[in-house]
């Protein structure tokens, strides 16, 4: 008799009297014998107490973020976690519930989807934003099959700057590989910025997109425009990833350059870093594209009164109707990250964005600033490149010994940049928040001042 | 559900319409000297700061977001027998426990050596998932039980090109969840179905006849999406075996047999597990979930990167392995919904595991006894954790499945899954669940058997239904025919 | 269920009408009927080519979706523009001015005639 399953043994004989049968095993005869499962050699049911210790033991082995300064970054960020977000997400009225297919009890959930795709279109600088995906990743992917699908799978090639995430590239290797597209992988220049031209020759005729993230993993923003023309010059849509969404507080969304699809990670806004999930993929484009579209989709529309309401829209698109043939086979969202999302931008508020951004921004360039007055060998891979609140740093050594000598000196100092291969030079991605403190700079630049 | 908010909620843009600055959220203090964004960035990229989106005090916001909690329907509100969704009670300590600053405040990209409980927790889950299913190897990547499914499919495509085979189809029965062709597609299949025998289970004739040397393998639901058993699923597997292919295995349906039965004995290839079902992480309003999938003996091999190896008492991740599929998604998997459902696979120990599908099996067969001769069943099977009736009866007074599940909404249950699976029309689709008590169960009985006399007495309320709601029914053919996908600033209301 | 005389249908519940060598396609009363109402129509370009049995679009209701074949061979000359503002016309008025696209027409197959279609449809509602 367990804590979580309901009634006991009085009330299950009694159903069981009810249906005519004399034990449960009964309802299980349908099951072959050669299948059946023996004792499972699991532990012991546990007690909450027990259970909640075991379970603290195993969280008090990670040296959480909270007791070493971190200047990790590379698609995770921590950014401020108001108290506010999480009383939300801890409401049953949304944590427990389901997709909102039955709209006349589902109004908080899909007003807050609607707010949320409000936002971020506007963010993207584009027309429509969906219910959200799974993460950066796998919206990147989702764009390329998309791209695909608009030119009616007629170009089979996606052309991706080598500065989009290493990690994004690999799982869009994983997806396009069972589907026969190719896609062409274009180095980034002497700066650390995509080239344009180059990434409009690898297009020729047969690319369905170009992708380039901005600001890219080596943290340096792009020159939008002249992509987005490369891309439609070459008859392909654009695709602007972005792996740090704090950045949209101060820098346009690709739909102001052109671009046709903005889509990547949004774990910046208020999501807990949690050791890499659950995040929140972010996607918008342009509305004449929308019905080519992954993932779900809020609408407004009105109620037997005519008063506002807001339903799941233009579900055709979707596995459940349209099986083989649907735009994706995703068939849920990231809602409750989606909430935390929404919830922390309309806490911060337009103005509060623009100033996190700001706060990031500033804090990365005295980051630059001190590290450009070092010497012993450090310095800024691209010192003249333009970047948000992230940037590759070299120093005397290559990037995973360089992590290493600064644990030792008890501070996480980045990310070795070619932790997944990159043909850019072997350093640190270091990266700043607003949380990033006077202390934590001090403490990273006196470990680096004695490793040279 | 006759409760209502107080008043409707505005949308946030609505708030504070005169802009007026305000005391918003407060970032910790600039020390450092500000920048002029236009001299250090592209000037032509630099925006000006959302118009649309308010200062607001915490409490509006608060306030924002209560008010439309009220509008939801919850697990926690009441019996919640969504089909195929197993929407069963989520224990507070999995929140707590995902909630541990050792797990929340913990970098993907931190060295090893600092994410050894982390790692732990993946290994052990892992660990439970293979006794549980009875299989070989597990991957704990798949961010959705569809995510899942594609990374199962994947697998199969690669162990048939390492056997240097080409295949392209996929036996896909017509009862599946549209997410199974889906998958398949997506994984560079062609999705080939096949039809249900008159019982709802796989046709043996059609199968043996179909399964051809241009067949990858089948997909099928255990127990199928009628909530019956395939009888003769040994024989299915020794069917698909013996001509090359390979069986996957939708787990959706896992919580019908859990401690009962083993996939693996069954002659699964792969399985997905819909941790967000059986497990009990919470649906989240549409997510996250997670979608482990187990995996027989030849597909270890292909199981995504990275993954956790264990050397001795250390946990280290392995990133690159050229035999594998490669990586489903950025990082390692949604982690702290696996910490979720360890804690309730610990919490409930083998016995708990066991009497989880015993309950949720009596409770859904208790329904189909109290609900028979009030609505229609068109396959009439043994039912194990799930029953699907139609609107056969109540279609004669010209009452669907709709009307009845938004009269329900009257009666404050949510509705059973509509319209699904597709081969029985007019679906009504109940999944009790084990977690409520059977009180809860006999009153959503007696509800469904109040509306099945109203929809002889009265359809017309049912028509109208539902009434005791927020909104009143909402208009989803306006919706989709005059898409509005957000809020502008013109709608000045 | 209206099924009228003077016209020509498929299997897959398509209806023409000929006027000279162009024929008039829609689909029928039964179909929009099982379809429910259309929320949006996915139509060719005009001078797109169509072969006998060839999908030429779809119909979407909230729903569902539906495949639209084309009855004939021929060239495309016209759509019914009015569609993209007013879906609903489909379902008010199929055989009218819920008119789908005008085929210039260059191969005809055999299609069933009003007598056979109310059979068909007879069959299929049971």
């Amino acid at each position: 008799m367990h804590r979580w399953i309901g009634g006991g043994p009085s009330d299950r004989r009694a159903i069981l009297s009810e249906l005519g049968k004399d034990s449960i095993d009964q309802l299980f005869e349908t099951i072959p014998a050669g299948v059946r499962a023996g004792d499972l050699d699991l532990p012991a049911p546990m007690d909450e107490t027990t259970l909640l210790t075991r379970l603290e033991g195993l969280a008090a082995e990670n040296v959480s973020l909270d007791v070493m300064p971190s200047f990790l970054g590379a698609g995770v960020y921590r950014h401020v976690e108001p108290a506010v977000v999480d009383a939300v997400l801890q409401r049953a009225e949304f944590f427990t519930s389901y997709t909102p297919y039955q709209p006349e009890i589902s109004q908080g959930t899909l007003q807050a989807i609607f707010e949320y795709q409000t936002i971020i279109s506007r963010l993207a600088g584009l027309d429509v934003a969906n219910a959200s995906l799974y993460d950066g990743a796998t919206a990147v992917v989702e764009a390329a099959l998309m791209a695909h699908r608009v030119l009616k799978g007629t170009r089979n090639r996606v052309v991706v700057s080598e500065a989009v995430h290493p990690m994004y590239r690999r799982v869009l290797a994983t997806y396009t590989s069972a589907l026969g597209i190719e896609v062409v992988t274009v180095p980034a220049g002497e700066d650390g910025r995509s080239d344009a031209q180059r990434l409009a020759d690898a297009a020729g005729d047969e690319a369905c997109c170009i992708v380039v993230q901005s600001p890219n993993f080596l943290g340096a923003v792009e020159d939008l425009s002249a992509v987005a023309g490369a891309a439609h010059g070459r008859g392909a849509l654009a695709v602007h990833v972005v792996a740090e969404a704090a950045s949209l507080g101060i820098l346009k969304g690709g739909g102001a350059h052109g671009f046709d699809i903005v889509c990547g990670e949004a774990q910046a806004f208020g999501i807990p870093a949690g050791f890499g999930g659950p995040h929140l993929g972010f996607f918008a484009t342009r509305t004449k594209l929308v019905r080519q579209m992954p993932g779900r989709l809020v609408g407004q529309t009105v109620d037997a009164e005519g008063q506002r309401a807001f339903c799941l829209t233009l579900a055709t698109r979707e596995q459940h109707i349209r099986r083989a043939k649907a735009t994706s086979n995703i068939c849920s969202n990231h809602g409750l990250m989606l909430l935390a999302a929404v919830v922390w931008l309309e806490l911060l508020g337009g103005k509060g964005l623009a100033e996190l951004a700001r706060a990031n921004l500033a804090r990365a360039e005295d980051l630059k600033r001190q590290i450009r007055a070092l010497g012993g060998g450090w310095k800024l891979a691209y010192p003249d490149t333009p970047t948000f609140n992230e940037f590759l740093v070299l120093g005397p050594a290559n990037g995973t010994k360089l992590q290493q000598a600064l644990l030792d000196r008890g501070v996480l100092g980045g990310v070795p940049s070619r932790l997944w291969g990159g043909s850019w030079p072997d350093g640190l991605l270091v990266a700043v928040t607003e949380r990033t403190t006077k202390d934590d700079v001090a403490a990273l630049i006196d470990a680096m001042e004695k490793i040279s | 559900m006759r409760r209502r908010p107080l008043r409707n909620e505005r949308l946030i843009f609505e708030h504070n319409r005169e802009r007026r600055a305000r005391g918003r959220y407060e970032l910790p203090p600039l020390d450092v000297p500000a920048v002029d964004a236009g001299s250090v960035l592209p000037e032509e990229q630099v925006r000006e700061p959302l118009a649309d989106l308010p200062d607001l005090g915490e409490l509006d916001v608060v306030q924002h977001f209560h008010r439309l909690s009220q509008m939801n329907f919850a697990v926690d509100e009441g019996l919640y027998p969504l089909g195929s969704c197993t929407m069963k009670y989520n224990p507070r300590v999995n929140e707590v426990a995902a909630r541990l600053g050792g797990f929340t405040a913990l970098h993907p990209l931190q060295p090893a050596s600092q994410v050894q409980g982390a790692l732990r927790v993946m290994w052990e889950l892992d660990q439970v998932l293979k006794t549980i299913t009875g299989m070989d190897g597990v991957t704990l990547q798949p961010a959705a039980g569809a995510h899942g499914e594609l990374a199962g499919m994947l697998m199969i495509r690669k162990a048939l090109e390492a056997r240097g085979e080409h295949r392209e189809e996929v036996l896909i029965p017509d009862s599946a969840h549209g997410t199974n062709p889906a998958s398949a597609t997506f994984a560079g299949f062609e999705a080939v179905e096949i039809a249900s025998g008159p019982d709802g289970t796989v046709d043996m004739e059609a199968l043996d006849r179909m399964m051809t040397d241009r067949v990858a393998g089948i997909m099928l639901t255990v127990p199928n999406t009628l909530g019956v058993f395939e009888p003769r699923i040994v024989e299915i597997a020794e069917l698909v075996h013996g001509r090359g292919g390979l069986v996957y295995m939708d787990g959706a349906n896992l919580n019908a047999f859990l401690g009962k039965a083993l996939p693996g004995a069954m002659g699964a290839d792969a399985l997905h597990i819909n941790l967000h079902k059986t497990f009990s992480t919470p649906h989240g309003g549409g997510g996250p979930g997670a979608g482990a999938v187990a995996v027989s003996r030849g597909l270890v091999p292909h199981l995504p990167v990275p993954r956790v190896i264990r050397d001795g008492d250390a946990f280290e991740i392995l990133w690159d392995d050229p035999a594998s599929i490669g990586p489903m998604r950025g990082f390692y998997a949604n982690f702290l919904i696996l910490v979720r459902a360890l804690t309730y696979i610990w919490g409930l120990g083998a016995e708990g595991l066991a009497e989880t599908a015993e309950v949720a099996v009596l409770y859904a067969n208790l329904v189909r006894h109290r609900l028979t001769s009030a609505y229609h069943l068109e396959y009439d099977a043994p039912s194990l954790h799930e029953v699907v009736f139609d609107d056969a009866f109540q279609r004669a007074h010209g009452v669907t499945n709709v009307d009845i599940s938004k009269r329900l909404l009257d009666y404050g249950f949510h509705p059973p899954t509509m319209s699904f699976p597709l081969i029985v029309h007019g679906a009504l689709m109940i999944e009790p669940t084990e977690s409520p008590a059977p009180e809860e169960v006999e009153a959503f009985c007696e509800a469904m058997l109040a509306i099945a006399r109203e929809a002889e007495e009265s359809p017309e309320l049912l028509h109208e239904a539902p009434h005791e709601t927020p909104v009143r029914r909402v208009d989803e053919v306006e919706a989709a025919r005059h898409p509005t996908l957000r809020w502008e600033p013109s709608e000045k209301s | 269920m209206s099924v009228p005389k003077d016209l020509r249908y498929t299997k897959t519940h398509e209806w023409i009408r000929r006027e000279g060598d162009v024929a008039v396609l829609g689909i029928t009363h039964y179909a929009q009927d099982q379809l429910g109402e259309v929320v949006y129509v996915e139509l060719p370009d005009a001078g797109t080519r169509a072969a006998p049995g060839e999908e030429l679009g779809t119909l979407e209701s909230v729903k569902a979706v539906s495949e639209l074949f084309s009855p004939v061979g021929g060239e495309v000359i016209a759509v019914n523009e009015r569609l993209t503002d007013a879906p609903h016309l489909v379902n008010d008025d199929p055989f009218g001015e819920g008119w789908l696209v005008k085929i210039k027409i260059s191969e005809e197959p055999e299609l069933l005639d009003a007598a056979a279609y109310e059979k068909l449809v007879a069959e299929e509602s049971q």
